[in-house]
């Protein structure tokens, strides 16, 4: 299923027959029944699936967020589905950076701490401004998330997860929460970090419409692949509507 | 600063109103703890120095009379250090312008050198010229007590005569840091005291030129204890030696001893209530904070962040709660500390109270509060750590609602919906319903613990000035004299009954097990002396035998039955054996008593008497109390209401400052836990609050919703804990030293009232605190969160 993928690109993730089941009390949910994916380096890829597709799962296992009940994930050749509980950390702490629907901030912490306290635990991160100016966020960095609207949390997330100069950036439903306005904006972001800085980036989302944007599109649906297309045109994030 | 501290600091100000009560909570701990173990330590280091420094001896014995040469064969017996004879004699006292009984006890001083053992502390003053009569030092307890000051003079009666001492100088002595007339508990410094004079004034008047009566030794390291009292017994037998006893029986050391071990079991006890309390509301607030943050958690563990920096991130704010407890509790605790030594140096003299606060017991107060607060707080902060950050993200599963107990009953229908609500909330969250309970419950419990200690002493001393002593005052005299004297006491004018008695003093034997105690002898029909057991109930003396604390059948593990062996310390010293016909569970000292009769007839002597308790005419008191003073066969007078106003000043006066300061501690306990619950709920609640509040119910009616819970966890909590208190207040009696005070296990209403109602106000004014923030519930912001 990964055949289409530009060759002359170096793989990033991989996952074989990777398989998920949470037990509920008496019944047994299998969130993914077997998935194969490519990911490669610098590529914009969306995974695009109905609710209970097994998206948001996929997409944790393959930031070290959960691991699979069965098969195989390699992250640059090396197996990650081996790393124990201190490795896999490591392996966030330096090489992930994720974007979640509802922000995830700390509302304690004003947006450059937010972003600080990621860049204070990574190797080699960019200034918390640095990373705020690249969100359209210079002006905001001393607002506390409480005093900013959905769209400015959500980039200051943006910019909390790319702050570090991660290797891939993991965005689940980025504008879930959002207005079309706003989530062009965030989307406009996530484009331009792609771009400007080489991060291969994986958006899952529901919204089709999002899917034009990307190199590549991922369709799942009840825990499986269903297909996978490349995007000929890809279009500009600013001329997305929905 | 690291961006997490900052988030751990703007955590706590966000709850700092908890974090107050809980800090607060934990230093009553700390300071309970410092202010009994500083009180322990200082009593027991100013002891020992005390006992050093004025060599204070390590054995004791009176005896009639035997000549000085008797010293040289008690310095050969090995293992003793050195040896002080000299006279002591009780003598009747009567200050100028007082008619009030009063008496002392005379001590020579060595014309030629100071005393080598029981050295005086001199407070100002000289010593007594060598060959005057009429000089005397007195004790400072004394002086202070009458006011007395160098140059007054007082009058004893020595020897019959009457004669008058000039104070020439004020004393302490390591003998008399409690001073107490022999066979008492509590002290009368008004009406009892301690004078030292030349020994040769003495020796005439009481014909014990180059003989003395009373001796002290002090041993060398290593020496055998009962060996060196054996043999002092063997050498002072011919001369009436009436049984050489060691530190352990000597009045004023034994009732030092037993406050400083009080102070250590109260040490122990009170700070680790608070602390567990402390512990257990951490437990509480951490759980939750940690529940309201565990996107937060899975955020910081999806950008990195090891399990161990989340975890330590909580333990942060711990440390900085009992970081606020020590800067509060530990100045809290040497000020209370300083002001209870204070007034335990009224009540022990000491030439100086030294005050000390051991660098130990600082570390030990940190290190206990700490474990106390990791301990609390490290179960939930583990539940963090372990929380996979995946699950996390997810906000917590609604718990499962269904019909409740109530409804299931068929009575839901006859339950309003608000209040279906409280029952629903309740019920569904037994654990957490439990713990508020449980919490509550301790406040009530600390508070009834507080106050108990009052209530004791109240019904011990009730007991003891009512029940037990019923007579108006007590006689003593010098010596056995035959019972016609009692008949002449009450033939005085102003003596409305009289009742003689016999005590003798004996060395109880059973086995190995020994103890020096005075038998009681009385009549079976007793107006004037009750025999009453802690719980009221009268108890019948036995027509032969011996009826016994029960405590002192308890440290010669004898009981009813068992026959004893007494070493009569007096006359010709018999050894008779006895049978312990009952015990008594009375409130104090180890006493025994005996019918008059029975006692004469073991003694083998006719109708003698030692003493009388006498009811009087309030009208004749001035003038018995002259008459009585001039009927030399009589030692001492006690006069009980002097008894029950020394006690109210000395005694009564350090429980109720040692009280307040158990009660204040107890109130911040009770209103840190209620105002904890209360938050604890309103920050758990406040989404659905405010869900009914958009669709439409009052203020009035969320309010009651919230302070409903409140209400129903607070009225059952109220008698779990006075249960509790109960049995707090249990364990502590039986926790402490029992021969000296035996504190009754009685819990006044007074009590329980007082610790119902300092619970309920307390809850309802969290009630109304918390009211007030339902009031500014921010409705679209509430709702807007996820949480």
């Amino acid at each position: 299923m990964s055949g289409q993928a530009p060759t002359k690109l170096e793989s990033v993730f991989a996952t074989r027959d990777v398989t998920k089941t949470y037990h509920m009390g008496e019944v047994d949910v299998h969130a993914l029944r077997g998935v194969d994916i490519d990911l490669y380096g610098g590529e914009f890829v969306v995974l695009l699936g109905p609710s209970g597709s097994g998206k948001s799962t996929l997409l944790n296992i393959l930031g070290g967020l959960d691991s699979p009940s069965s098969g195989t994930v390699y992250y640059r050749g090396r197996e990650l589905t081996d790393f124990d509980d201190a490795g896999l950390t490591r392996y966030r702490r330096n090489h992930v950076g994720f974007v979640f629907q509802f922000y995830n901030l700390i509302p304690s912490l004003t947006a450059r701490e937010n972003v600080g306290l990621i860049t204070e635990i990574a190797s080699n991160p960019m200034k918390p401004v640095e990373a705020l100016g690249l969100v359209d966020l210079a002006d905001r960095v001393d607002h506390f998330p409480a005093q900013m609207s959905g769209g400015e949390q959500q980039r200051v997330a943006i910019a909390r997860a790319v702050a570090k100069q991660p290797d891939v950036l993991l965005c689940d439903e980025p504008t879930g929460a959002l207005d079309v306005q706003t989530g062009v904006l965030v989307l406009e972001v996530i484009q331009k970090i792609n771009r400007e800085l080489g991060t291969t980036t994986a958006v899952i989302t529901h919204n089709a419409v999002i899917a034009d944007m990307a190199d590549r599109v991922i369709h799942l649906s009840g825990g499986k692949i269903t297909g996978v297309e490349t995007n000929t045109k890809k279009r500009e994030a600013s001329e997305l509507t929905w | 600063m690291p961006s997490l501290d900052r988030k751990m600091l703007r955590d706590l100000w966000q709850m700092r109103s908890q974090a107050v009560a809980i800090a607060l909570v934990m230093a009553c701990g700390i300071a309970t703890f410092l202010l009994s173990q500083s009180m322990m330590h200082s009593l027991a280091l100013t002891q020992k120095t005390y006992y050093e420094r004025y060599r204070f001896a390590d054995v004791f014995a009176s005896l009639k009379r035997a000549p000085e040469s008797l010293s040289d064969r008690l310095r050969e017996i090995p293992g003793v250090g050195q040896v002080q004879t000299r006279i002591v004699v009780n003598v009747n006292l009567s200050l100028p312008g007082w008619d009030e009984p009063a008496s002392g006890k005379l001590i020579s001083l060595p014309e030629l050198h100071r005393p080598r053992l029981n050295q005086l502390y001199f407070r100002k003053g000289r010593w007594p010229t060598p060959g005057r009569d009429d000089e005397v030092l007195a004790s400072e307890a004394f002086s202070q007590a009458n006011d007395l000051r160098i140059g007054d003079t007082i009058s004893a009666v020595i020897n019959g005569r009457q004669k008058k001492l000039r104070i020439v100088g004020i004393a302490l002595s390591p003998e008399y840091v409690y001073e107490i007339k022999p066979g008492d508990l509590l002290p009368d410094n008004k009406h009892f005291g301690v004078f030292w004079m030349n020994y040769e004034a003495l020796s005439i008047a009481y014909d014990l030129d180059g003989a003395f009566n009373d001796l002290s030794v002090s041993l060398l390291h290593g020496a055998s204890l009962d060996e060196v009292i054996a043999r002092v017994d063997d050498l002072i037998e011919p001369y009436g030696g009436l049984g050489a006893y060691d530190r352990d029986d000597q009045p004023s050391h034994k009732i030092l001893d037993s406050e400083i071990e009080q102070n250590r079991t109260m040490g122990l006890f009170a700070p680790t209530l608070f602390l567990s309390v402390a512990a257990f509301l951490l437990n509480v607030v951490m759980t939750r904070m940690i529940n309201t943050q565990r996107e937060q958690i899975a955020a910081l563990k999806a950008f990195g962040y090891s399990n161990l920096e989340v975890g330590v991130h909580y333990l942060k704010s711990v440390l900085i709660i009992v970081a606020g407890a020590l800067v509060v509790g530990i100045p809290l605790g040497i000020w209370f500390g300083r002001e209870v030594t204070e007034m335990y140096a009224k009540l022990f003299h000491f030439p100086e109270f030294t005050f000390r606060i051991l660098p130990k017991v600082l570390l030990t107060a940190a290190g206990v509060a700490l474990a106390a607060a990791v301990l609390g707080t490290l179960g939930s902060v583990v539940r963090a750590v372990r929380l996979p950050p995946a699950e996390a993200m997810r906000p917590e599963p609604p718990t499962g609602y269904g019909p409740t107990l109530v409804e299931r009953l068929g009575l839901g229908r006859l339950i309003p919906p608000v209040a279906l609500m409280v029952v629903r909330q309740l019920e569904r969250h037994p654990l957490k319903t439990m713990l508020s309970t449980i919490a509550i419950s301790l406040a009530v419990s600390v508070l009834v613990l507080g106050n108990f200690m009052q209530d004791s002493v109240d019904y011990m001393m009730a007991a003891q000035f009512h029940w037990v002593q019923r007579y108006d005052m007590s006689v003593a005299t010098t010596d056995t004299v035959a019972d016609r004297a009692i008949y002449e006491l009450a033939s005085l004018p102003g003596v409305l009954q009289c009742e003689p008695n016999r005590s003798v003093s004996v060395r109880m034997r059973a086995g190995p097990r020994h103890r020096r105690v005075g038998i009681m002898g009385i009549r079976a029909d007793s107006d004037l002396f009750g025999l009453v057991n802690m719980d009221g109930k009268q108890v019948t003396l036995p027509p032969g035998g011996l009826l016994i604390s029960q405590t002192l059948a308890d440290i010669l593990q004898v009981g009813v039955g068992d026959w004893v062996q007494l070493e009569v310390l007096e006359g010709k010293k018999p050894v008779r054996q006895a049978m312990i016909a009952g015990t008594l569970q009375d409130f104090a000292g180890l006493s025994v008593y005996m019918e008059l009769d029975a006692l004469r007839q073991l003694m083998r002597e006719g109708p003698v008497v030692t003493g009388a308790h006498l009811m009087i005419d309030p009208n004749y008191q001035t003038s018995l109390y002259r008459e009585l003073k001039e009927t030399p066969q009589i030692a001492a007078v006690t006069v009980k209401q002097h008894a029950v106003d020394s006690f109210d000043k000395t005694v009564a006066e350090s429980m109720r400052v040692m009280k307040s300061i158990n009660l204040i501690f107890a109130c911040v306990i009770a209103i840190g836990v209620v105002y904890n619950s209360a938050r604890i709920s309103l920050s758990e609640r406040s989404r659905e609050l405010a869900t009914l509040r958009v669709v439409g119910f009052t203020r009035g009616e969320i309010s009651a919703i919230l302070l409903g819970e409140l209400a129903v966890v607070t009225l059952a909590a109220l008698p779990v804990g006075l249960v509790l208190g109960r049995g707090f207040s249990w364990w502590m009696v039986s926790a402490l030293d029992q021969e000296v005070f035996r504190f009754p296990f009685v819990i006044s209403n007074g009590t329980n009232a007082f610790a119902a109602s300092v619970v309920l106000v307390a809850s309802a004014v969290s009630g109304l605190i918390v009211r007030r923030r339902l009031d500014q519930l921010d409705l679209v912001a509430v709702l807007k969160s996820r949480e």
